[in-house]
């Protein structure tokens, strides 16, 4: 017997410089962050979960900046803006963060850019300053890494390379 | 000029780059490893960063990656890729009294995929520097093996590409078994636009 009440779960893919919410039970599902910080917010009363894929540091520092999604100033605000309008209430709104490692090992060479580094340190000042806690971070390293958000069970799974996966 | 200005015949001028710089390098990559190399019509555009890493496959696909920056009059970005398995096979050939069975790449295939990609960029360049008459340098290479949307992004990044999309002229390299899939991407800088085009004696 199919169960009428079943929802389908969806995964939702956010691209790189996206940002999305979503109600539960759906996933948010970002690949491959290389420097890139992924960024989970999610309000475990109301069960609103929200994720951001950011490329560099910082609105103010980059010309021809573009896309709000780039940066974590310009994007957090609007994800947890996104949240609200879906039933989140702001104060509980916690965060978890992954990413911004250094892919390719540079050594006397002209990647000295430390973006990923910076990337992170960025994200945890717009958090810090929005008055967001953050949970968990996983950042850093050389590894490539994917975020699987399960909105339901309030679950982030970060899954690397050869498909090893953990609980953040 | 700006990416916008690019028209179909500045695209096709570096297409045309894309072919005579990766016929060299292509040449080159048969020489190495003895065997016949063929190569895809190039292609150039102007795409967003999501867009070249579908150009390659999916975001979650092992790949190598070699990345050499071109300094001098036309800055560019060079970056070799390779599909895991390729790159199994590719070290199999050119480490003949090796076992690369597993795919842990230690330090020596790791410079010897550095050597590959230094000798593929050196081939192209010299072609390139030929027909445009300008002179460029070649950095020390970096290497990344991981998942292709994560290195990716990461090499044009670190590079300096920061804008929404960039140029890039396209080329892909194969053996006859298509045991070896691998792309080659060139990508100028912005200020390199023009001294290009000009270096091929076309007025803006």
């Amino acid at each position: 017997m199919i169960n009428q009440h079943q929802i389908i779960v969806e995964d939702i893919k956010v691209g790189i410089s996206e940002w999305k919410a979503s109600t539960a039970p759906h996933r948010l599902i970002t690949l491959g962050l290389g420097s890139c910080v992924g960024i989970v917010l999610f309000d475990s009363f109301n069960r609103v979960g929200g994720l951001s894929h950011i490329m560099l540091p910082n609105s103010n520092q980059f010309k021809n900046n573009g896309k709000k999604g780039k940066f974590p100033d310009t994007a957090i605000p609007l994800l947890v803006e996104d949240m609200v309008k879906l039933g989140a209430r702001r104060s509980a709104i916690k965060a978890k963060i992954a990413g911004g490692a250094k892919m390719f090992s540079s050594v006397g060479t002209s990647f000295t850019n430390n973006i990923g580094e910076r990337n992170v340190e960025q994200t945890r000042k717009v958090l810090s300053d929005m008055g967001i806690p953050l949970l968990a971070a996983d950042v850093g390293g050389n590894k490539g890494r994917t975020i699987i958000f399960d909105t339901q069970e309030g679950i982030v799974w970060i899954r690397t390379l050869g498909n090893h996966t953990y609980e953040l | 000029m700006k990416l916008d200005d690019l028209n179909t015949f500045h695209l096709d001028v570096f297409k045309e780059i894309g072919n005579i710089g990766a016929g060299n390098a292509a040449t080159a990559l048969a020489n190495l490893i003895g065997k016949k190399i063929g190569m895809d019509v190039p292609q150039a555009g102007v795409v967003a960063l999501e867009d070249l890493i579908t150009l390659v496959g999916n975001e979650e696909d092992e790949i190598i990656c070699i990345h050499q920056a071109v300094s001098g009059p036309a800055p560019c970005g060079i970056m070799f890729i390779l599909a895991e398995k390729s790159a199994v096979y590719l070290a199999d050939i050119l480490l003949t009294n090796q076992s690369v069975a597993d795919s842990q790449f230690d330090e020596l295939e790791e410079s010897l995929f550095l050597e590959v990609g230094n000798i593929l960029s050196g081939s192209f360049l010299s072609a390139f520097s030929q027909v445009t008459n300008l002179v460029f340098n070649l950095s020390v290479p970096v290497l990344a093996r991981d998942m292709l949307g994560a290195v990716l992004s990461s090499a044009l990044l670190e590079s300096g590409y920061y804008a929404d999309k960039v140029l890039v002229v396209e080329t892909r390299f194969f053996d006859a078994t298509r045991s070896i899939k691998s792309h080659f991407f060139i990508l100028p800088e912005l200020e390199a636009l023009d001294k290009i085009l000009n270096g091929l004696g076309i007025n803006i």
